[in-house]
């Protein structure tokens, strides 16, 4: 329903027009585009999915727990044909199935729906369970804010994941110093001290982004600090 | 007495993980132990998360993403309330299934005080949308409700309690069973109330409507078999939790309803549940007592 199935292959050049299809103009913020190279690179370079078989029980799983701002989300799958790019220009709008916060039951391929912060690590975990029960090769990258971190639920997963040892799960941190108080010592502390392997990446370089998703992590949970510029 | 519902839980929820590779089970502490065999057996899908509730049912719904089905179980507080937003978004809002299983009840644990009770609980699940909602008043009755859960996808609440009716009944899930048929009103007892509502109502004459299925309610049955203007719920969590649900199935109906329930007060007091079922006028003298009242004002 949501794509042509046609359409050419889409680059990186194309995002920012993708984007502007949804805003109308050249409207978007920071917290809009801060998530745009990590999640590039993620769909570009290194998940294992097809818009084809968009329920594979072995794909790869992208969970955008910030659903905040997910323009560049929908622009990257616009791009890689999960959604069609007509789309793109009734975001927000009654009827869309492109709302301001993401809902995988209006948009295949989606595959959390999300917007409160603090719950997308927790169902992460519970993937990552779920495809190493089921022996499955997929791994679970989930998508997180420096900002959003101030949940408490997040902890519980970060704790949880290290303890057992979930080597599928990949937790990228996008930090853009939006957290109102801080992480005095910086994110991928909070990771390593409960035995998580980590990385803290300039967020804006892909070959940078692309060599720290794809690391060794074995037999421990990995996460990616992906450093952008501080919010306005 | 055998054994009761929370150790026919354990027993069953073993028994299903055992049989069927899609079940799995979240603990958060509350429960670890109890299912020694099966956590050995299946230490993948018996799963410990620690005390941590939202993470409990973060991770029932990323299992059940994954093709698994999900039980979460622990105190009615920890897996009503702590993680309720969980329940809403993470199961209810990504339109995954989950059988969320209590023990406590409104007060079973009564001597830990108010933070171990949770007289809200049917009222809490009731309000998010989708959810089916069982109060088992027997064992067996929990028994058969979990192993019709497990059966489905859907998002299952089944609320266990210490309190129970000496004799199990042959309930159909989702269906209002017909206890017994009277003329001057009709009661409707849920779960644990049913042996002290029908001591209560032994020489009234009164339709009794037992009721293991709250949510979705049973409108047909009630509608089908009123008796009387008067519709009594016997409730034994929050009073008034099913009137909504008896005003629109009898919309049609000139009706009254008297809701007998726990009242919506903090109650300090600890003691047994037996004494604050007393307090609340749950026994079968206090629910006599109003049933006789609801009764007078009709005449």
């Amino acid at each position: 329903m949501l794509r042509t199935g046609t359409s050419p292959a889409l680059e990186y050049s194309d995002l920012r027009r993708l984007m502007d299809l949804q805003l109308g103009d050249e409207k978007h913020t920071f917290s809009a585009t801060s998530t745009l190279d990590v999640i590039w690179v993620l769909y570009d370079r290194v998940l294992r999915i097809d818009p084809d078989r968009v329920d594979d029980p072995d794909r790869d799983r992208f969970v955008l727990s910030k659903g905040h701002g997910p323009m560049a989300y929908y622009a990257v799958l616009a791009a890689k044909g999960f959604i069609d790019v007509a789309a793109l220009r009734t975001f927000g709008r009654y009827d869309s199935v492109l709302g301001h916060h993401p809902d995988r039951n209006l948009v295949p391929g989606i595959e959390i729906s999300s917007g409160s912060l603090g719950h997308g690590l927790g169902i992460a975990v519970g993937m990552a369970l779920g495809l190493r029960a089921r022996r499955s090769p997929a791994r679970v990258f989930c998508l997180v804010g420096d900002a959003e971190l101030d949940e408490g639920s997040n902890h519980e997963a970060i704790a949880f994941a290290g303890r057992a040892y979930l080597e599928n799960l990949i937790c990228v941190a996008v930090d853009n110093r939006s957290s109102s108080h801080g992480w005095p010592g910086g994110l991928a502390a909070r990771f390593a001290i409960e035995g998580w392997s980590g990385t803290t990446v300039d967020g804006r370089d892909h070959a940078e982004l692309e060599r720290s998703f794809t690391a060794d992590h074995v037999g421990r949970p990995h996460a990616v600090v992906a450093m952008v510029e501080s919010k306005g | 007495m055998s054994a009761t519902m929370r150790e026919r839980f354990y027993e069953t929820a073993a028994g299903l993980v055992s049989a069927d590779e899609r079940m799995a089970v979240v603990l958060a502490d509350i429960g670890v132990g109890r299912m020694p065999a099966a956590e050995r057996a299946h230490p993948d899908r018996v799963i410990n998360v620690g005390i941590r509730e939202q993470l409990m049912i973060g991770v029932a719904s990323g299992l059940a993403l994954t093709g698994f089905r999900p039980i979460v179980h622990s105190f009615a507080p920890f897996v009503v309330e702590r993680p309720f937003e969980m329940l809403k978004v993470d199961l209810g809002h990504n339109d995954v299934g989950a059988i969320v299983v209590s023990v406590g009840a409104s007060y079973d644990m009564a001597v830990y005080g108010r933070t171990h009770e949770t007289p809200e609980d049917v009222a809490l699940i009731a309000a998010l949308p989708g959810w089916r909602i069982y109060v088992p008043g027997h064992p067996a009755e929990a028994d058969q409700l979990l192993r019709a859960a497990a059966l489905t996808d859907e998002r299952v609440y089944l609320r266990l309690s210490e309190q129970s009716n000496q004799l199990a009944r042959p309930i159909t899930p989702g269906r209002l069973h017909v206890e017994r048929r009277g003329v001057d009103a009709t009661v409707i007892a849920a779960g644990p109330l049913l042996d002290a509502t029908l001591e209560a109502t032994a020489d009234i004459d009164v339709t009794v409507l037992y009721m293991t299925t709250a949510r979705p309610f049973d409108a047909d049955t009630l509608h089908a078999s009123l008796t009387g203007d008067l519709v009594v719920l016997v409730e034994p969590y929050q009073a008034g939790t099913s009137s909504a649900e008896v005003s629109a199935a009898l919309a049609d109906i000139p009706h009254r309803i008297a809701a007998i329930g726990v009242p919506n007060i903090e109650h300090r007091k600890y003691g047994t549940w037996q004494e604050h079922n007393a307090a609340h006028g749950l026994d079968a003298r206090g629910i006599r007592a109003r049933i006789l009242r609801a009764l007078a004002r009709n005449r």
